[in-house]
C-alpha cells in the first residue's frame, strides 16, 4: 500500500513538464521586441494548445540581460555540464565548434522522427536550413537571416552641406570625404563608426572588418578553402582603420576600444555624435525602434541607410562595386534537456505560420518560411532587394570561432595604437596558422 | 609527558574522515586534474574538446615564448603587469597608505579615529561587484564625478580608464586594501607600551624620530606578515576586471584576468590550466617564505 503510494506519488510529475527557454532579451532592455513576443504569444499559446491535448506544460522565458559573448560563454559551460534553458537562443556561426566539441545535437537524433515530419520544413528552403546547419544536420531553425549596410543621420549630413538622400558612397574615399566635410561642420562629432576591438565581440568581425575585407577583394578563406592569413586586402583594411581611428580621428576610439564600447556606439548614433554606423538590419528593427533602449525619435526622418562601397568600384569580393554579408540566428536545442519531444514541440511551435505572424507586430523582418508575408515596411523590401543578392556569408568551420576572436585582436592592436597595420597583419598571421597548422593558410601578394 | 587525548586515534579518525573527503574531493583531486590538463591542449569548444591530445610541454613552453613574451596580451606580458602591479599597489600603495594611516590614528581624537576606521573598512568590505561599478561611475569621462569636479574646479577632464588604466586599478586596489594593513599595524603599535614614547616625548623627540626609533623596529615583523600577505592577495586579485575587464589592449590584464580569458573566453582549457600551475607555484613560494617568517617570528617570541 505505501509502496503503491509511493510509486504513483513518483510517477506524478512526469504529467507536468516543465520547458525553459534562453535568448538575449529582455523586456524593455536589449531584444525587447523577442522577450515580448515569447512571453506575450509564444508562451501562453504554447501552454493552451498543450492543455488542450491533455499535457500539463509550464514555460518560463530566462531572460539573458548580458552580451552575445557572455551568452555564449554562459551556453558552452552549461551544455558541457548538463545545465541550462531547453529552448536556447543561439547564432549559427557558433554551430560548428559546438557541434565538434559534442555540445548540441542534431535535431532529428535528439528529438525523434517528429522533427523530419514538421510541417515547416516545406516552407523553409535549404540554403536557409544551412544557416542552422553542420555538416549536413541540422541543429536548429534560425529566425530569418541578416544584411549589414551604413546607417546614416541625415540631420548630420545637412549641416555638413551634403543631401544624404541623393548621396551613396562608391569608395572608401567617398566615406572619408563625407566624414572629414561632417568633421569639420560639427567638430565635436564623431562621423564615422566602423565596429573594431576585443570588446565587440563577434560584432567587429561581422560589422567591421568583414565589410571593410570585402570591399578589399578578399574575405577570411580563399576559393580553395585556405585562410589568408596576409594580402594587401587586410592590410588596407587596417590601414582604413589607422586614417579613422588614429590618423585623422573620424570615430570615437574609445567606443571601440572600452568594456561597453557597442552600446556606446547605439548611444552616439541616437545623440547626434555619429553620421554614419555600419551595422546590421536590426539596427533598424531592433535597437532604434519605438521603445527600444536606443530608440531615435523621428527615425524615419532622420535616419536613412546606403550601401557598403568597395574600397573603389569594382575592387570587391568577386569584382563586386558593394558589398555586405549575412549570419543567421535562431534557436537551438540543449542537448541534455529532459524533454527532448516537448522541447522540440516549442521550437516547433515558434516557427510555426501562426506565430511568426505574430512576431512580425513585435518586430517586422524577412523571415524564413516562405508563407509568412513580409510586412509592408520600405525598409525591409528595399534592404533585401538590394542587399541580399550582394551577400556572402561565414565560413561554416569549427576554426571560425577562434579565427575571428584574432581578427578582433589584430584590428584592436591598430585602432589602440599599439601596432602597425604590417605588424598586426604579422601578429595574425602567426596566430591563425597556430590555430589552424600553416597547410591550411595562404598568403596573398 | 603523557599527551592528552579526548578520543582514541581510530575515534579520532573516523571523525575526520567526512572532511578529509571533502578536501580531497574538492581541492586535492582538482590540484592533480589541473596539472594532468596542462599537458593536453584539451578545450570547450571545437575538435580537442572531444578528443584531446597529450601536447607534453607545449603550453608550458608556449607561455614562455621568448618571441611574444613582451606582446601585449601574452603570458609575459600579465606577467611583468602584475609584479608591477603588486609593487605599486600593494607594496607602495597598500602597505604605506596602511602604516601612515595607523600611525597618525595614534594621535587624533577618538571621534575622528573611529570615522577614518570606518571609512577605510568600508572601502575593504562593501561587495566587490558594487564598488566595482561605483568606481566605474565615478571615474566615466562623459558623466563621471570624478570629471564633474575637475571641470568645477576650471581643470580639464582627463580619460581615466582608457588614458591611464594602470594607474586607475593601482589607485584603485590601494583604496581598496588599505584597511588590511592599516589594522594590522594599528594593533601592532597599540601593543607597544605607552612608556616609551612618553620617555620620548620628554626627551624632545619628534613625531618622525619615535616613529623611525621606537614604532618601526617594534613592528617589524608585523610589516613583513602584512607585505607577504598582501603581495599574496594583490597577486591573485579579480576585481580590475569589473573596472577595465583587462584592457584598453590588455593594458589591465594583470595574471588572474589573463587566465580567465584563456580559460573561459577563449575556451582553451590546456593553456589556462597551465597558467593555474604557474600561478599556483608562484604562489607556493609566497606561502613558503611566509610561513618561513611566521615560525622565525613565534621563535624569536618563545625565547
Amino acid at each position: 500500500m505505501i509502496a503503491l503510494a509511493g510509486a504513483s506519488a513518483m510517477a506524478a510529475p512526469a504529467f507536468a513538464t516543465d520547458l525553459s527557454i534562453t535568448c538575449r532579451c529582455v523586456e524593455g532592455g536589449a531584444n525587447s521586441q523577442m522577450a515580448e513576443w515569447i512571453k506575450q504569444s509564444v508562451i501562453p499559446g504554447f501552454e493552451k494548445m498543450k492543455s488542450e491535448s491533455g499535457e500539463d506544460v509550464t514555460v518560463t522565458l530566462k531572460e539573458f540581460a548580458g552580451q552575445d559573448e557572455q551568452l555564449t560563454q554562459q551556453q558552452a559551460l552549461d551544455f558541457s555540464t548538463g545545465a541550462g534553458a531547453d529552448v536556447n537562443g543561439f547564432d549559427g556561426f557558433l554551430i560548428p565548434s559546438f557541434v565538434e566539441a559534442g555540445l548540441l545535437k542534431p535535431l532529428d537524433e535528439l528529438a525523434g522522427p517528429a522533427v523530419n515530419e514538421w510541417e515547416g520544413w516545406d516552407h523553409i528552403s535549404d540554403g536557409s536550413k544551412q544557416l542552422m546547419s553542420f555538416d549536413g544536420k541540422v541543429y536548429g531553425i534560425a529566425l530569418g537571416t541578416d544584411v549589414r549596410m551604413i546607417f546614416i543621420r541625415k540631420d548630420l549630413f545637412e549641416q555638413a552641406g551634403i543631401d544624404a538622400d541623393s548621396w551613396q558612397p562608391t569608395s572608401w574615399d567617398d566615406l572619408l570625404d563625407a566624414a572629414r566635410k561632417i568633421k569639420e561642420a560639427v567638430p565635436d562629432s564623431s562621423p564615422l563608426q566602423i565596429n573594431a576591438g576585443v570588446s565587440m565581440g563577434e560584432a567587429t568581425t561581422m560589422q567591421g572588418y568583414y565589410m571593410l575585407v570585402l570591399g578589399a577583394d578578399s574575405g577570411l578563406k580563399d576559393e580553395n578553402g585556405k585562410w589568408i592569413v596576409s594580402s594587401p586586402g587586410i592590410l588596407d583594411t587596417l590601414n582604413f582603420y589607422k586614417t579613422v581611428y588614429l590618423d585623422e580621428e573620424l570615430g570615437d576610439r574609445r567606443a571601440q576600444l572600452l568594456g561597453d564600447g557597442r552600446n556606446r556606439t547605439f548611444a552616439n548614433f541616437r545623440d547626434g555624435k555619429t553620421a554614419m554606423l555600419v551595422e546590421g538590419d536590426w539596427f533598424y528593427r531592433a535597437v532604434t525602434a519605438p521603445g527600444s533602449e536606443f530608440e531615435l525619435k523621428d527615425r524615419d526622418n532622420l535616419m536613412t541607410w546606403k550601401k557598403m562601397p568597395a574600397r573603389e568600384p569594382g575592387a570587391g569580393f568577386s569584382g563586386q562595386d558593394f558589398v555586405t554579408i549575412s549570419g543567421g540566428t535562431g534557436f537551438v536545442l540543449n542537448p541534455n534537456t529532459d524533454a527532448p519531444e516537448e522541447a522540440w514541440d516549442l521550437l516547433a511551435y515558434m516557427n510555426s505560420k501562426e506565430q511568426l505572424e505574430a512576431f512580425q507586430t513585435y518586430q517586422a523582418r524577412i523571415r524564413l518560411r516562405d508563407d509568412v508575408g513580409i510586412p509592408d515596411s520600405p525598409f525591409l523590401s528595399e534592404t533585401s532587394q538590394e542587399l541580399l543578392p550582394l551577400t556572402t556569408a561565414r565560413p561554416n568551420d569549427a576554426d571560425y570561432n577562434k579565427v575571428s576572436a584574432e581578427v578582433q585582436r589584430m584590428t584592436e592592436a591598430v585602432v589602440s595604437g599599439e601596432m602597425s597595420p604590417e605588424e598586426a597583419m604579422e601578429q595574425y598571421k602567426a596566430a591563425v596558422t597556430e590555430i589552424v597548422g600553416a597547410e591550411n593558410t595562404v598568403s596573398l601578394q | 609527558m603523557k599527551k592528552f587525548t579526548l578520543l582514541s586515534n581510530r575515534t579520532g579518525s573516523l571523525f575526520m574522515a567526512p572532511a578529509a573527503a571533502l578536501v580531497g574531493a574538492f581541492v586535492i583531486a582538482p590540484f592533480f586534474w589541473i596539472i594532468f590538463v596542462s599537458f593536453t591542449n584539451r578545450t570547450l569548444l571545437g575538435k580537442t574538446a572531444v578528443n584531446p591530445e597529450f601536447v607534453g610541454l607545449d603550453n608550458y613552453i608556449a607561455l614562455f615564448d621568448p618571441s611574444n613574451f613582451f606582446t601585449r596580451g601574452q603570458f609575459g606580458f600579465s606577467l611583468i603587469l602584475t609584479i608591477q602591479f603588486v609593487l605599486f599597489s600593494a607594496i607602495i600603495g597598500q602597505a604605506v597608505l596602511g602604516l601612515l594611516l595607523a600611525w597618525l590614528m595614534q594621535a587624533v581624537p577618538k571621534p575622528v579615529k573611529s570615522l577614518t576606521e570606518t571609512a577605510v573598512i568600508g572601502a575593504w568590505i562593501l561587495p566587490e561587484v558594487v564598488i566595482g561599478f561605483a568606481w566605474f561611475a565615478f571615474l566615466d569621462y562623459d558623466n563621471g564625478t570624478m570629471n564633474e569636479i575637475l571641470t568645477s574646479l576650471g581643470l580639464p577632464r582627463g580619460d581615466w580608464l582608457l588614458d591611464y588604466p594602470f594607474w586607475v586599478i593601482v589607485f584603485f586596489n590601494t583604496w581598496r586594501g588599505a584597511a588590511f594593513s592599516m589594522m594590522l599595524f594599528n594593533s601592532a603599535f597599540s601593543s607597544i607600551p605607552p612608556s616609551y614614547f612618553q620617555a620620548a616625548d620628554v626627551a624632545g623627540a619628534s613625531s618622525w624620530q619615535k616613529f623611525r626609533d621606537i614604532a618601526l623596529p617594534l613592528v617589524r615583523g608585523h610589516v613583513v606578515t602584512d607585505l607577504i600577505l598582501i603581495t599574496m592577495w594583490t597577486f591573485n586579485v579579480f576585481t580590475p576586471y569589473l573596472l577595465t575587464k583587462g584592457g584598453p589592449s590588455y593594458r589591465t590584464e594583470v595574471l588572474s584576468i589573463y587566465t580567465y580569458r584563456i580559460a573561459f573566453r577563449d575556451f582553451e582549457f590546456g593553456k589556462g590550466a597551465a597558467v593555474g600551475v604557474v600561478i599556483m607555484f608562484i604562489n607556493l613560494a609566497f606561502a613558503l617564505i611566509y610561513l618561513r617568517v611566521a615560525r622565525k617570528k613565534a621563535a624569536g617570541e618563545a625565547q
